[in-house]
């Protein structure tokens, strides 16, 4: 399928991109675009590389071929100092937190105010109060990150990534291992973020309900390739069967239950082997 | 025979290949020196955690080994009736050997592997990529005021390795075997050279700080990010300190005192 959607509106647009880990082509000629303002979803199996997506848009990867620019950026064409610039724009929620083990939470959400502004400690403790207030954790200052359960050091690392008040955040996996609770406060966040500070959220998950819960839009990614894209509604009625079995979770369908082998019968009575 | 060759090819292209990644690594990481000079705040706070936090082993190994070179240097030197040069055996041992290569060793062992691993965990926790992604440069940020606590901490270790020796060396010549004090330290002080001893001895301790911290940080930066990635990698850091103290001390000690 024609997989190139041009929109004069999107923040981050990937053109035919190629991406290759040793043998395994990762992405094949892949073109995607987010739109300003909106939670764009990029869904998909485990180990489908969307992880490595994010990397690509945060220039922490370098594509085989075609372009990714962020807000008219080529990110892999900028200079290491311009690249920097641009990352001060965007900010990511890596899937363990990533928050810095050596400091306090206020130390952690503090850190990039610290790093790229002259603000006095004053301002920068109103600021930090006010990014922790934002994500409901204000009173657990004082911890350290291994005093924070799983859920609580993601929003830590929500309230990090919204410190220097970027156009757009990447969210790499935000429900994998949560709770009901944790979950239902990080859905709700991700979205009142979105809208109250006029974000783009990029949300990189297989978890279909909370992610089509909040997304505005949602890329399926399979095998390198973009298997389809829509509005969750329209996802919901695709219908490729690849599709269907993703967004229900059949056990069995297109992508089979066994993995490749064998038959099975004449495997049992080839006797004699060990393997 | 082929496999022999394509084994012996492939370790070679491997080696070097690290070998690459490991001075650039230190290219990188000698560029940011200007920028922590600016912070001298985290360069203190490294400074603690690998110098002053190693004084203790540093302390107690430097008084076993003074007093042991006392007790070895008296029943030799007694034998010859010189025991009153003890004092200069006790002191030229340690400042132009035993402290360098010993108090360097020890660093490997307390500092190095801890470099390592705490590299190589925050590597695999995602710190090193989070902080690139927030647009601070990692090396600049972590690596770089390690490497100089490091190179401005083994020096100073060294030294306090000795200067506890001597007075190891001294509690046992002067205090236990009787030797006359004042002999042991004017013979120490009329026979150590400042040049030759000393400034070679500190010589030495800044070259095994440098390699010693280098290969730490670059290991734990380069180590695979999983739990036994990060074991083997502290391990290595330990071993290859090791070779590398004991192999350039003797290039150093054939260089500075070779032609006398």
């Amino acid at each position: 399928m024609d997989n190139s959607v041009n929109s004069p509106n999107s923040l981050v647009s990937v053109r035919n991109l190629s991406f290759s880990r040793g043998n395994k082509k990762i992405f094949n000629n892949i073109s995607l675009d987010f739109e300003r303002g909106k939670i764009t979803a990029i869904m998909g199996p485990s180990g489908t590389g969307k992880t490595t997506l994010l990397k690509l848009i945060g220039g922490q990867l370098i594509p085989e071929q075609g372009s990714i620019t962020v807000d008219g950026q080529n990110v892999h064409k900028l200079r290491r100092a311009e690249l920097y610039t641009l990352r001060k724009r965007m900010g990511m929620l890596f899937q363990s937190g990533a928050l810095l083990t050596d400091m306090s939470v206020f130390d952690n959400v503090a850190f990039p105010l610290r790093e790229h502004t002259s603000l006095t400690e004053s301002m920068i403790r109103t600021l930090v109060l006010m990014k922790l207030q934002a994500v409901g954790l204000r009173g657990a200052r004082n911890l350290m990150p291994n005093e924070l359960s799983g859920g609580m050091a993601r929003r830590i690392a929500l309230a990090r990534a919204i410190a220097l008040d970027p156009m757009m955040i990447l969210y790499d996996e935000p429900f994998t291992g949560q709770d009901p609770i944790s979950l239902g406060a990080l859905v709700h966040l991700i979205k009142s973020l979105n809208n109250t500070l006029g974000l783009t959220s990029i949300i990189v998950s297989h978890d279909v309900r909370e992610t089509s819960a909040i997304a505005d839009y949602i890329y399926l990614i399979s095998e390198g390739r973009c298997v389809d894209h829509g509005t969750p509604s329209q996802i919901q009625k695709s219908a490729s069967e690849w599709v269907q079995q993703f967004m229900t979770g059949a056990a069995d369908g297109p992508v089979h239950f066994h993995y490749p082998a064998k038959d099975y019968a004449d495997d049992l009575l080839s006797s004699g082997k060990r393997y | 025979m082929i496999e022999l060759l394509q084994y012996l090819g492939k370790t070679t292209r491997v080696g070097f290949t690290k070998l690459g990644r490991g001075t650039y690594f230190l290219l990188q990481t000698i560029s940011g020196i200007a920028s922590v000079l600016l912070r001298p705040r985290l360069l203190i706070n490294q400074m603690y955690s690998i110098g002053v936090l190693s004084f203790l082993i540093i302390i107690i190994s430097g008084l076993f080994v003074g007093m042991v070179l006392g007790l070895q240097g008296y029943y030799i030197l007694s034998d010859f009736g010189a025991e009153e040069t003890l004092g200069v055996m006790v002191a030229a041992s340690l400042v132009r050997e035993l402290g360098p290569v010993v108090s360097a060793l020890l660093f490997a062992g307390r500092a190095g592997s801890a470099l390592t691993a705490e590299i190589g965990l925050m590597k695999a926790t995602e710190q090193l990529s989070g902080m690139e992604m927030m647009a601070v440069d990692p090396i600049k940020r972590i690596i770089t005021p390690r490497f100089l606590a490091g190179l401005l901490s083994m020096p100073l270790l060294a030294a306090l390795f000795s200067t506890v020796g001597i007075l190891g060396g001294d509690m046992v010549g002067i205090g236990l075997l009787g030797v006359d004090e004042g002999a042991y330290w004017s013979q120490m002080q009329a026979k150590l050279d400042f040049q030759d001893d000393i400034i070679n001895g500190v010589i030495k301790s800044i070259v095994f700080g440098f390699v010693t911290t280098w290969i730490a940080l670059f290991e734990g930066y380069d180590a695979i990010p999983t739990s036994e990635g990060v074991s083997r990698a502290t391990t290595r850091t330990v071993v290859n300190s090791a070779f590398s103290i004991l192999g350039l001390d003797f290039i150093l000690t054939a260089l500075m005192f070779g032609d006398n």
